[in-house]
Formats: structure tokens, sequence, C-alpha cells
């Protein structure tokens, strides 16, 4: 909060107000979510069930993937700031 | 070993040829009012958007370590090389955190590396150049790693001769690349990614969906890779792997991911691709659009047990004794000619992008932190850039000489030693992006202890090909377990850092300016401190 320097020549002059921390801890969580599942090593390395050929493994390792783009992308969304919104 | 493919090579030289007269024509593909200034030579202007800047990121982490690194190891340890994938997806979190305050901070000031940023928050040159001195080190292997790669795809293809005329070919690619980077800059490497992701995708999608076809779906791939990673090893008499970690490895799984990811964005050509975007939305953005570049991965690294369920691909591989070609024979054998000779293009092409990036990078930070720092403080942008131009070369020359001299049996350790270090660069940018809290001299400290207890204990590592620096792997003190080395470094990198800070504190040593202040962290394009953001405006040599 401490601008210290001269006001930029932008009409965004008055910083949007922050996100509330209801929606920062969300962001949180769904930050760390996709920690645990990746660190907890031993509980998908295993075999089954298959999907499409794929060992519970491999499946289970592509799929988190994707869900950790959604995570960040859900992260993203809840501490938007106002207005930065193009 | 065999006769030179015709069909496949002469595709291979026509992409190679397109994409080094696309690498000179992005000197004027949107041009600055200069090239000779480190905005515009070392970052592009700093103006890309969502979209380029995905792609730019996207064949700047996506390298030769993505298409033939990682196949391999997985087609030689089973499980244990999948650990990318995790590391390819909890490294976005990461991104997502530091990388919008960096793109901030150093807007907002000029940066143009992580070590400036480091040198102004603790006001401390000898910590920005520790952690210059750091990322070009890290860098180098890196580099390799690219040249091992362009290295696999002329072999399969039948480029080899003996002693110079085998390695010509790979001088050749690499002087032109050198070429078009020294005068275009970071253009270069940011349009010619668009062919490379472009040739990538496509090959990769037609790899997933053709090849299992061929070798029985994906019930028949995962059996047959299980049957082969059973078997023993003569020289060992253990099993090369299997197709899930054990006791023994979930460990080391853990920790190679997550010391990998803490690393990915702190490598200096992770942070030269983001200061590149022009707004801090395309960094948060874009943290949440990679990772489908990390899914490519994970399907990239089955194509290692492809590789080991084509019993045609096993026997080349094993006759030529080098896992790395695993999967430029799988194409040769699986493919027809002229498709092969597309995929091979694209993994050639794939490694130039990032090794012109990594040399953008590293001679960045030799610029900025080193000579300018050190040498000419009052050099001008002109000057800066042709000594980043100059050293730009100079870096491709070392890793020439770091391909030519080490041992390449499996190429991903060469990124894992780099990892090692860079890690240790962790507290003061990432740390330091949000609190100040460390002292300058406990960072100094910690990064010292980690770097020191990373590069031997790497060093002592011996495997059945080499003496040294055999394996990123070591036991991790106290816990009894495997683990990655540079996470254990970090963890006694922390502890000192934490350490020297409350002595320091206790005898009231001075914290150095921070010149840095709150608000900067989050100010967006348009809140520059000089502002010659405006395109119109004219550029201002002003050194931060």
């Amino acid at each position: 909060m401490s601008e210290t320097s001269p006001a930029p020549a932008s009409p965004a002059q008055q910083p949007p107000p922050g996100p509330s921390p209801a929606r920062k801890v969300v962001a949180g969580v769904l930050l760390v979510a996709p920690f645990a599942v990746y660190l907890a090593v031993p509980t998908y390395a295993k075999d089954g069930p298959h999907v499409a050929g794929f060992p519970f493994f491999y499946w289970w390792q592509l799929l988190w993937v994707v869900l950790t783009a959604v995570c960040i992308g859900g992260a993203h969304l809840l501490t938007r700031k106002r207005g930065a919104a193009k | 070993m065999k006769d030179v493919n015709g069909v496949e090579l002469t595709i291979f030289i026509v992409f190679f040829a397109a994409v080094t007269v696309v690498g000179f024509a992005a000197a004027r593909w949107r041009r600055g009012q200069t090239i000779m200034h480190l905005d515009e030579w070392g970052l592009g202007g700093r103006s890309f958007g969502t979209f380029i800047t995905w792609f730019l990121l996207g064949g700047d982490l996506y390298s030769a370590y993505t298409f033939i690194a990682v196949p391999s190891a997985v087609f030689a340890g089973g499980a244990m090389g999948f650990w990318s994938v995790p590391y390819g997806a909890i490294a976005y979190p990461i991104v997502f955190l530091i990388g919008p305050r960096l793109w901030s901070v150093a807007q907002r000031h000029g940066y143009v590396t992580a070590a400036d940023f480091v040198r102004g928050r603790y006001g401390s040159r000898s910590l920005g150049l520790a952690i210059a001195l750091t990322g070009i080190l890290a860098m180098m292997p890196y580099i390799a790693l690219q040249l091992v790669g362009i290295q696999a795809v002329l072999t399969v293809m039948g480029v080899s001769g003996s002693g110079w005329a085998k390695d010509l070919p790979l001088f050749i690619a690499f002087a032109l690349l050198a070429a078009y980077t020294y005068t275009s800059g970071l253009r270069a490497p940011a349009l010619i990614s668009f062919v490379k992701d472009a040739l990538i995708y496509i090959v990769i999608i037609v790899a997933i969906v053709y090849i299992p076809t061929k070798l029985g779906g994906w019930d028949g791939i995962f059996d047959k890779s299980a049957a082969a990673l059973a078997k023993p090893n003569p020289a060992t008499g253990k099993p090369a792997g299997s197709l899930f970690t054990s006791d023994m490895t979930h460990w080391a799984y853990g920790t190679l991911a997550l010391g990998s990811s803490l690393a990915l964005f702190i490598y200096p050509h992770s942070v030269t691709g983001a200061l590149a975007a022009g707004r801090r939305d395309v960094i948060r953005r874009n943290a949440a659009l990679l990772p489908a570049y990390s899914l490519l991965l994970g399907l990239l690294a089955l194509l290692g047990y492809m590789a080991l369920a084509h019993p045609g691909v096993v026997a080349a591989v094993k006759h030529a004794g080098n896992p790395q070609l695993a999967v430029p024979e799988l194409f040769d054998q699986v493919f027809p000619d002229w498709f092969a000779g597309v995929a091979f293009a694209a993994i050639g092409v794939g490694a130039l992008v990032p090794a012109a990036i990594m040399s953008i990078a590293a001679s960045n930070l030799f610029t900025r932190n080193v000579y300018t720092s050190f040498i000419r403080p009052d050099a001008t942008p002109e000057e800066e850039t042709r000594v980043s131009q100059l050293v730009s070369l100079l870096v491709k020359l070392g890793a020439l000489v770091f391909v030519l001299g080490f041992d390449k049996s499996l190429a991903i350790n060469l990124q894992l030693l780099g990892g090692i270090w860079v890690v240790q660069t962790f507290p003061a940018i990432g740390i330091g992006l949000y609190t100040r809290w460390l002292d300058r001299w406990g960072l100094l400290a910690g990064w010292a202890a980690g770097m020191a207890y990373g590069t031997y204990t790497a060093y002592d590592q011996a495997s059945p090909t080499q003496s040294h620096f055999g394996s990123p792997l070591a036991d991790i003190p106290f816990v009894g377990h495997t683990g990655y080395i540079a996470l254990t470094a970090f963890v006694l990198n922390m502890v000192v850092a934490v350490v020297v800070t409350l002595v320091v504190r206790a005898l009231k040593v001075p914290a150095g300016r921070d010149e840095t202040s709150a608000g900067d962290y989050t100010a967006d394009a348009g809140d520059r401190l000089a502002a010659p953001e405006d395109p119109a405006g004219e550029l201002t040599g002003q050194s931060a």
C-alpha cells in the first residue's frame, strides 16, 4: 500500500479493492490440492482400476494435470482484480 | 552404422532451412524503435500477449528434455521416469504464486533478470552476482541437453561419421542458431516456437493414435513393457524397473517432482520468457494454460513404453547402447519415412527454440549482473546489448564443450544437475517476492551451503556407467530414504539462511536498502516508473 512513487499517468489510479479473505482461502486450497494429490505417491502407485487400457498410476496422474489446470484457473478467477477482466 | 535415410533427411533439412529464415526475419517482427536495447533484443519488447507467451513459454519449458530425455527415462526405468508428469503439474501453482509478482516488480523497475530483482530487493550486488552465476551455470547442462536431442535425431537418420565429421552437422545447426539469435534476439525463438509447437502437437497426436494400433493397443503396450522391465539387467542382476513406484522409490519420485517444480520458474530462461509478457494477467492466465503442455509431456513419456513394446526398437537401442535413441528409433521404424522426417524436424526445432532462449537468458544475466554491475556501471543500453549478443555466442560454445565432454548415457541427469543448482536461488527469488524477512547475508550463506552440499553430493554419486555425477538421487540425511539432491540441499539452504538471519539481526548488521515497495508487486502495465511503456514514447536507457 505504500506507493512512494509519483502516481502513474494511467487511468487505473485507484487500486481496485483486493479479493475478499474468503476468496483468498479458497484459492489457496485450490493451489495446494495438486501438491497433496501428487506427493501422496503410495496412494496411486497401483495397477487398477484400468481405464482404456491405462493402469491407475498413469491415468490418475494424467487426469490430475487437467485438474491442476482447472484449480489454477479457479484461483485466477477468484483473485482477479475487479476491472482487470479484459 | 547404417545408411542415410534420404527422405527423412531431406524433410528435416527443409524444415530446418525454413526455421532459419523465420529466425532471421523475426528481427522485423513487431519491431521496436531499436533492437539495440536489452528490453528489445533480450525481452522482445516486453509486449507479448497471452497467446504468444503461451507458445513462447511452452516452446521454452518443453524442450529436448520432453521429447528425448523423459521418454528415454521411462524406456530405461519404467514408472520412475514418469515423475516429470507430477513435476509438470505442481510447478504451475508455484508459477501462479510467484510469476505475476516477479513480472510486476520487473516491469516497475525495468529489471531484465531475476538477479536484477534480487540486487534491487536486498541492496546487494554480491547476492545478485551469486544468483546470476548460478543461473548461467545451470543453463550450460540444460543447453547441452538440447544438443543431445539433436544428436539423437541425426544418429537415427544415419548422419554419422567419425571424428570431426560426426559432429559437423551439429556444429552447423548450432552456428545457424547462434547467428539468428545474435541478430534477432528473443523475437527469433518466439516466432519459431509457433512452427515448433504446431509440429510437435501434430506429431504427438498422430503418435498417440496411430502407434498403439500397431502394437496391440494400450493394454498390450503396458503388458509388454511390464515384462520387459521385469527382466533382470545383466550388469546389476536386478530388474530395470517396473510399471509402478515401490516402497523404495516413492520418496525419490515425490522429491524429484517437488524439487524440479521449485526450479521450473526460476530458471533464467523461464524468467526471460515471462518478463517478455506485456501484461500481468498474461502470466496468471498462462499458469492455468501451460499445463496443456504437461499433458503432452505425459503422453510423450508413454512413447517410452511404446518403444519398449516394439522389439525392433529395443534391438536397435541395445545395439547403439544409447537409450536416448528410443523415441527417434520408434518414429523411424513405425512411421513412413516422410512423416518420420516431420517428427525429427519437430524434435530438432524443439531443441533449438529453448537453446536460443537459454543462451539469451544466460547472456542477459552476464551483462546485467556481472558486466554492468561490476565492470561498467555506466554502460549504455547499446553497449549492454552488444555484450549480450557476444556472450550469447560464448554460452553456446560452452554448452558444446559440455556435450562433447560429458557422459550422455542418461541425458535427463544433465537437466537434474542444473536443477540442483538453480533451486538454491529459490529463497532469494521466490521467497524474496513475498517477504524480505530473510537477510541478504543469510541468503548468501544458505545459497553457499546449498550449492556446496548439492554439487559435492551429486559429484559423489556413481552409476554403472560413470564414477561421478551418476545420479541426481542420494540418501536424505535423517530420513532414511533416497531422494532428489536438489530438495535436500534446498532444505539445508533454508535452515542456514534462517539461522544466519537471526544471528545477523542480533548483531544489528545493516540490512541494505530495498528499492522496491509493496505496491510494485501487484503493479500492471502502464505503472512503470519511468513509463517508457508507451510504444510511441522514446526508449530511455534507464537502469534501475
